[in-house]
């Protein structure tokens, strides 16, 4: 048991998936040539104001609605203050005193498969900054302010994860929740979705909070997880040599896998916050979140329990299978071709075709192997024309031509033998091969029976029906 | 000698529409007399001759087949505060020397879509930061009726440019008296409409929460007919107000016998000039002589107008000036060194000190531990101030009182104490904290200078403000004088 326990908190960062920006009429894509998403309201030209994108209102209250937190009826736009090239204005529009959404929460379901209980403090509405370009620039720095003004909801934990596995799953889930809900694309290589960690560690037992840094702009779970360790190992021992933690901003640096200071509290700006008064207060009426949460889908932890019931599957399972939207649909599209195992369809969802799909980076919503197909496989398994192990084959050939399990079945000769004769034979054959083998088994050496079983399978190609083939070897190598 | 620039703003737009003279005569007049004026009373900081010229010959040929809106051919001014695509808006300072509006601010649309013609952007206080036009960094303007003295400010060009005839109306910008103070001090009426009524896209923000654009013309109804095509719901802004307008010129017909009008009493204090006072005090007998009912009321809040305005303007102020950083447009040094530098070395060249002041100011009552001892305060005394404006509006239809302390003052004679300028604006800056609209007309002379009188509505009550102020020069002429040497 280790003396100190760490505490950590995530802002995490989701850019919105609306069309155009949060405060203008650009549009929100990613990958364009740089300045060429952002118009005067973007570029903060002189005069220009700012207009409400409803749609950035609408995807908050939706996730608001899904971490079951309080709507706010009035919620306030702020002017967070301070010079950046990348910040047009001089300010970010954010949300300060009042924000959007508050008091929710999230559960994760621990390494021991207990459920914890995750605070979501507030979540909030602003804009997300431009980038400054070094490359290919020597001695300048180059402005793209494409991505300011894109629409980005800031969700602030409480400090209540306890490790950096728990704040991995918190992240994943939250991750799973926001692509759900459709209002993020969750994607973490263009920066949608990233956050900043705040870590502390204080002696186990004890109540008072640690002295806190906060490590900014992490966008892998990887990352959470190795900057989140290191930090924590890094406050370690920095208190166990009897020093201090310094209140201070820090940055991971993936290559070297450490941790390193910013800025300190000393040198932190001083955003002088007030009212944006370009802006109206947001009001959110009781219609308006009626109609959001007509909207809502099955939400993830909501269609895992159905899943579990509904089709048997254990806990983990249907977690696994409630992933994302569309392998949950993917598997129960499955289910509907091939009803008679749903279990035997999890296997293979999570198994077989997870396998392929990671292989080669594709998603299930790719429809490289519809679930129509996969189902006609499965339909094989049950009705006895293939076993399981050929059927991996059998889905192998599927996946690299494209063509249908009975294709397949046919075109390669993969039908199981279900002849009882045609197994007898094959096993009389086997059994005048191996005299020697026959003797000893015979002598009372029963561990050779996997290797009749195993020679006879070689004879048929794996074709024999396994329960056929056991039944009559026994009865066969009896005498 | 056609003497075209005497007329009215309404004068002129019948004029063209009747034919009795082109717009390229006209506006060929003008641009003869802004030039010659330039040196006296540099009231353009931009003439566009060319392009006015060109918009009123396509006005002529739309005016031959009957065709054009209320202000075909008409020459204006927009003060250099409203972008105008395609021409330099500096908004008076050198940040903006080199700045040249890739777009129209709706405003500008707006009157263009009537068929107004621009001959020019007028000079003005830096970023309109004033009282009396000497931040400019393109020099002050003087006073058409001294040119010792200052024409008031921000909109210092704007008016000095309608006073001297050499245009007959042109926008402003009023964010504590910037309309009506130099209006007054130029003898000229200047009209703020309610916070909402005028789109600000476009309109280089100062103080946004105080912000609005409005008219400077020689009549109210000018006034009316100019605001009547510069208001209205603009989707661009998102504190413009979807409220119909409505026919302000129409409205101008209405008598005002029985109008309940408010003098107010805090007005009426020691820093106020005793012929002021007798200029103003005569304007409310007139009123009388109409059949308005003339009653003395209390705001006892509003006395707090200044100080509460000096922090919300500069806090506002010091956060939107904030884009000026030499990275994207305008100003920026010679050969920074790095970052911090280009931001110094840009911001200390392209402001000027008024500017900085404010600038300074705001950061300062914005800081974290002052935040809220100055700016959260001075927002519930604004609370307090509109509310004592709502009550009184319970009783009255209009307020009435002095525009300024004083006529026109000498130019230099405020700069050294930025305390006594800001006093300048003691009476109107409370109907931009309150947002309400006010107009200030001429209500007399003390030696050769002109006073002005200040009439406040109720939110969106500009067609009743507008319909007072006409009544009034309906029955007296101190509108009508134009300074010597520019009639």
């Amino acid at each position: 048991m280790s003396a100190w326990e760490t505490v950590i908190g995530l802002e995490i960062h989701a850019q919105l998936a609306t069309r155009s920006k949060i405060f203008s009429g650009s549009p929100t894509a990613y990958g364009a040539p740089p300045n060429t998403q952002a118009d005067l309201v973007d570029l903060g030209y002189p005069g220009v104001l700012p207009v409400l994108n409803a749609e950035a209102v609408r995807m908050a209250v939706k996730l608001g609605l899904a971490i079951g937190a309080r709507i706010a009826p009035l919620s306030v736009f702020a002017r967070k203050n301070y010079f950046y090239p990348d910040l047009p204005k001089g300010y970010q529009i954010s949300q300060y005193e009042l924000p959007i959404v508050a008091d929710g929460a999230l559960e994760i379901v621990l390494e021991d498969g207990a459920v914890k209980r995750i605070g979501i403090t507030r979540a909030h509405l602003e804009e997300d900054a431009g980038k400054s370009l070094h490359e290919g620039l020597p001695g300048m720095t180059g402005i793209d302010l494409n991505r300011a003004g894109t629409p980005l909801v800031e969700i602030v934990s409480e400090p209540d994860m306890r490790s950096a596995k728990e704040a991995v799953a918190y992240m994943k889930k939250m991750h799973t929740l926001v692509r759900y809900l459709e209002i993020c694309d969750g994607n973490m290589q263009e920066g949608s979705f990233r956050c900043d960690a705040n870590v502390s560690v204080r002696p186990a037992g004890t109540q008072k909070f640690g002295t806190r840094a906060e490590i900014k702009n992490l966008n892998s779970f990887r990352f959470v997880e190795r900057a989140i360790n290191f930090e924590v190992e890094r406050q370690i021992e920095l208190l166990e040599s009897g020093r201090a933690v310094v209140q201070e901003t820090r940055l991971y640096d993936p290559d070297k896998g450490e941790t390193r200071s910013m800025r300190s509290k000393e040198e932190a700006n001083d955003y002088r916050y007030f009212p944006d008064p370009d802006l109206l207060p947001v009001k959110v009426d009781a219609a308006l979140i009626e109609s959001v949460r007509a909207t809502l889908p099955e939400l993830p932890d909501q269609k895992a329990a159905r899943l579990a019931t509904q089709y048997g599957l254990s806990a983990y399972d249907a977690g696994v299978l409630s992933a994302s939207r569309e392998l949950a649909a993917y598997y129960e599209e499955l289910v509907r071709a091939a009803p008679a195992d749903p279990k035997l369809a999890a296997n293979w969802v999570m198994g077989e075709l997870a396998a392929v799909l990671n292989k080669e980076g594709l998603e299930v919503s790719s429809g490289r192997m519809p679930a129509a197909r996969l189902g006609e496989l499965l339909g094989r398994v049950q009705d006895g024309t293939v076993s399981g192990k050929i059927a991996k084959e059998v889905f192998e050939l599927m996946w690299s031509h494209g063509s249908s399990a009975d294709e397949v079945i046919e075109s390669k000769g993969l039908r199981q033998i279900t002849d009882s004769a045609a197994i007898a034979r094959a096993i009389e054959e086997v059994m005048a091969k191996n005299p020697a083998q026959l003797a000893e088994y015979r002598a009372g050496k029963d561990k050779l029976f996997g290797f009749f079983v195993g020679q006879v399978m070689k004879a048929t190609g794996g074709k024999a029906n396994p329960a056929q083939l056991n039944e009559l070897l026994r009865s066969k190598l009896r005498g | 000698m056609s003497a075209l620039h005497v007329r009215t703003l309404t004068q002129l737009a019948d004029g063209l529409r009747r034919k009795s003279f082109s717009s390229v005569e006209l506006v060929s007049e003008l641009l003869a007399r802004i030039e010659k004026s330039q040196p006296q009373l540099n009231a353009f900081i931009s003439v566009t001759g060319a392009a006015a010229l060109e918009a009123a010959r396509a006005a002529d040929q739309a005016l031959a087949v009957g065709g054009g809106g209320a202000l075909t051919g008409v020459p204006i001014a927009h003060k250099d505060i409203f972008c105008t695509a395609g021409v330099r808006t500096t908004c008076g300072s050198r940040m903006l020397d080199n700045f040249v509006s890739p777009y129209d601010a709706t405003v500008v649309a707006k009157l263009r879509r009537a068929g107004a013609v621009v001959l020019g952007k007028t000079n003005m206080d830096e970023f309109a930061m004033g009282s009396s036009n000497e931040t400019s960094f393109y020099g002050p303007v003087h006073n058409p009726w001294n040119p010792q003295l200052v024409p008031g400010g921000s909109s210092g060009g704007s008016a000095a440019a309608v006073a001297a005839r050499l245009v007959a109306a042109a926008t402003g910008t009023d964010t504590g008296g910037s309309i009506r103070q130099p209006a007054a001090l130029c003898g000229i009426t200047g009209m703020k409409p309610t916070y909402g009524r005028v789109s600000r896209y476009g309109m280089v923000a100062f103080a946004s929460s105080l912000d609005q654009g409005g008219t400077l013309t020689a009549s109210a109804a000018d006034a009316a007919l100019m605001l009547r095509e510069m208001a209205g719901f603009d989707p661009r802004d998102s504190t413009s107000v979807d409220t119909p307008v409505p026919d302000y010129v129409a409205a101008l017909a209405q008598p005002i016998a029985g109008l309940k009008v408010g003098l107010l009493a805090e007005f009426f204090d020691k820093g106020l000039d005793a012929d002021n006072e007798r200029c103003v005090r005569a304007a409310l007998r007139v009123f009388e002589s109409l059949g308005a009912r003339v009653r003395e009321v209390s705001l006892p809040s509003l006395p707090l107008s200044v100080p509460v305005y000096y922090v919300v303007a500069p806090a506002e102020c010091s956060s939107n000036l904030a884009r000026y950083d030499g990275v994207r447009f305008g100003h920026r040094c010679e050969q920074p060194r790095d970052l911090n530098d280009m931001y110094r070395r840009s911001r200390g060249e392209g402001f000027g000190a008024e500017v900085k002041r404010r600038i300074m100011t705001g950061t300062y009552v914005l800081s974290a531990g002052y935040y809220d001892a100055y700016y959260l305060k001075a927002q519930r005394v604004r609370a307090l101030i509109n509310r004592d404006f709502i009550r009184a509006f319970e009783e009255v239809d209009v307020l009435i009182g002095p525009t300024t302390p004083t006529p026109a003052f000498p130019l230099g004679a405020k700069t050294e104490d930025p305390i006594t300028m800001y006093l300048n604006d003691i009476y109107t800056i409370g109907a931009n904290l309150a947002g309400l609209p006010a107009i200030s007309v001429p209500c007399g002379f003390v030696q050769g200078l002109p006073v002005g009188l200040q009439i406040v509505g109720p939110h969106f009550s500009e067609a009743r403000v507008l319909t007072a102020a006409h009544a009034f020069q309906g029955a007296t002429d101190w509108h009508s004088r134009i300074p010597a040497g520019y009639a």
